[in-house]
């Protein structure tokens, strides 16, 4: 066999697997949305999204999704206010102060906390951090939007340092030496050249985080109280998409419109993903750093 | 290589067969997580007995056990509520009279956390403080304090008892917390000073207190003699009347033996 046949071989191969995926990962969007199209039949989309009640079971049903949408964005909003200074600030402080010893230590340990079950965090928030909540706060339930975001900041911090980290690492030392040798301090010089050279992947590293947030299922279903309504305070509990797919799917009448419904939400959440990841993409290819001549 | 034709040919014959029918001794049980202990419970026994017969179980919710009678995938369909309507009218279309057997009985009691004072509560009381109109627990005889309202999700069974006996079809307010399972009711109960929730009667432990319904204790005495009001049948559905292995099986559970068996998987028996 001639090396050139081996090679088309394996370059065929390679493409069929690729195809694969992408032919799998169509198909359940094709699916998504043949499933959760029929449920604007019975609602228009306006009343779907802008709906303030959700009673899927009743009769004559709610299907408004508008206080789970809210819960979503509230939630994913505060937990961003938590991760992402945190997931930033250790980025800086592992690339750039720590000592390479203490780095080696540290960054594994970051890197582990991301390969936690998300299940083992929703735990966590129910029966101890929500509890602790309610002493310390005194408020009267302990399972609250805060609680969530808290929960969700925990799995958003490892994604964003360890990408920032990334990015951080590779600003070119030229640049940094630069900077040092017309006289700028250290705190001066990641200040005003790493963190503008960096830009681009610490925003990747950002908006890919919140993607995780939002998408995630279980952490919610359990820490966020679950109750459908239009939050007021960052104690009230929330009632995310996701929680809802996942808690109303099983029982939902197969074909229903509760069924459609519950796809439709899926049809929501998809779009929020997708949009993240547009807003990733268009960020890391505009403010691209290209040589060391375009800061 | 014509005999390897041959008999990938019978076997392909075979299996043709053997798919299209159920196999005879076999019956296939879909439904209810509520039912769920009870089937397990009382199909051991019966297999242990017949030894020839294999029952098959798998959980999946109420609405999923009456669609699989329905579709035919099913012998016997465990609800824990009744068929609605639709249902029934969705299976005739097919074809199908679902015939509903009560196997056990059910009682959902509202529960309070341990340090609460309140210890009896009306159905009145109850309603309201679920729509909303009853918001702290010195209206109804408790310590100054907000009620934390917990319900189930709105497509659970027990939910969709406490909906027609307790709210009267009237909606729960949007800022009860659900929860997605009667442990995590317990949970959630025993955790938080001002809730008030509602779980099956087995589920109930010392981490939460039990609230009488109209001065009714919610025992099992009272609920096989009907006084505790909250109460509800657990419910197996057939596909027209029952015959052979799964009408034996109906009837062993529904014997003396076998409704031992459904108080020691923790429902209450009929009798």
């Amino acid at each position: 066999m001639r090396r050139q046949d081996i090679d088309k071989g394996v370059q065929s191969v390679f493409l069929l697997v690729a195809l694969f995926s992408i032919t799998a990962l169509s198909l359940i969007m094709v699916f998504l949305f043949l499933e959760g199209i029929p449920i604007f039949e019975t609602v228009s989309v306006k009343d779907f999204v802008f709906g303030k009640y959700w009673y899927p079971t009743d009769e004559p049903a709610d299907f408004g999704i508008m206080p789970l949408i809210l819960g979503s964005v509230y939630v994913t909003l505060l937990a961003g206010m938590i991760a992402i200074p945190l997931g930033i600030m250790t980025a800086i402080y592992l690339a750039e102060i720590a000592s390479p010893r203490v780095a080696e230590i540290v960054k594994p340990i970051v890197e582990l906390l991301a390969s936690m079950p998300s299940v083992v965090i929703g735990f966590f928030g129910m029966v101890v951090v929500a509890p602790f909540l309610q002493k310390l706060f005194d408020i009267p339930v302990g399972l609250n939007m805060f609680n969530a975001s808290l929960m969700l900041a925990f799995m958003a911090v490892p994604t964003i340092c360890s990408i920032s980290e990334d990015a951080i690492f590779s600003v070119p030392t030229a640049l940094k030496e630069a900077s040092f040798a017309l006289g700028a301090t250290h705190n001066e010089t990641i200040i005003r050249v790493i963190i503008p050279a960096s830009l681009s992947g610490i925003c990747t590293a950002v908006i890919l985080g919140l993607s995780r947030a939002i998408g995630e299922t279980m952490v919610v279903l359990m820490a966020a109280g679950g109750a459908a309504m239009l939050p007021t305070s960052i104690f009230d509990p929330v009632r995310p998409l996701p929680a809802s797919i996942a808690a109303e799917m099983a029982e939902a009448p197969f074909g229903s419109e509760h069924y459609h419904a519950l796809f439709a939400i899926g049809v929501v959440l998809f779009v929020f993903t997708f949009g993240f990841n547009l807003i990733a993409d268009y960020i890391s290819h505009k403010f691209r750093q290209v040589g060391e001549a375009s800061l | 290589m014509k005999k390897i034709t041959r008999v990938l040919f019978l076997l392909a014959v075979a299996l043709i067969l053997a798919t299209g029918q159920v196999v005879a001794g076999e019956v296939v049980i879909k439904g209810s997580t509520t039912v769920l202990p009870i089937t397990q419970k009382t199909a051991e026994a019966f297999m242990a007995a017949n030894p020839e017969v294999k029952i098959s179980i798998s959980g999946g919710g109420s609405g999923n056990g009456i669609k699989a009678i329905i579709d035919g995938t099913a012998d016997i369909g465990n609800a824990s509520r009744f068929i609605k309507s639709k249902e029934v009218s969705l299976a005739n279309s097919k074809g199908v009279y679902p015939v509903p057997h009560r196997v056990a009985l059910d009682a959902i009691v509202p529960v309070v956390n341990q340090s609460n004072k309140v210890s009896g509560l009306t159905m009145a009381q109850l309603k309201d403080i679920y729509l909303g109109k009853i918001k702290d627990w010195k209206e109804v005889g408790g310590t100054p304090g907000k009620i934390v309202v917990i319900s189930r999700d709105s497509s659970s069974g027990t939910f969709g008892v406490w909906k027609n006996l307790v709210m009267k079809k009237e909606r729960v307010i949007p800022s009860a917390l659900t929860v997605p399972s009667n442990g995590g009711v317990v949970q959630a109960v025993g955790k938080t000073p001002g809730a008030i929730g509602y779980v099956g009667l087995g589920y109930l432990n010392e981490e939460i207190k039990p609230v009488d319904v109209d001065g009714v204790e919610p025992t099992e005495e009272n609920t096989v003699n009907g006084s505790f009001p909250i109460a509800r049948g657990l419910f197996m559905f057939t596909k027209g009347w029952p015959k052979g292995d799964t009408a034996a099986f109906i009837s062993f559970i529904l014997s003396r033996k076998g409704q031992d068996l459904v108080q020691e998987a923790g429902s209450i028996p009929l009798f």
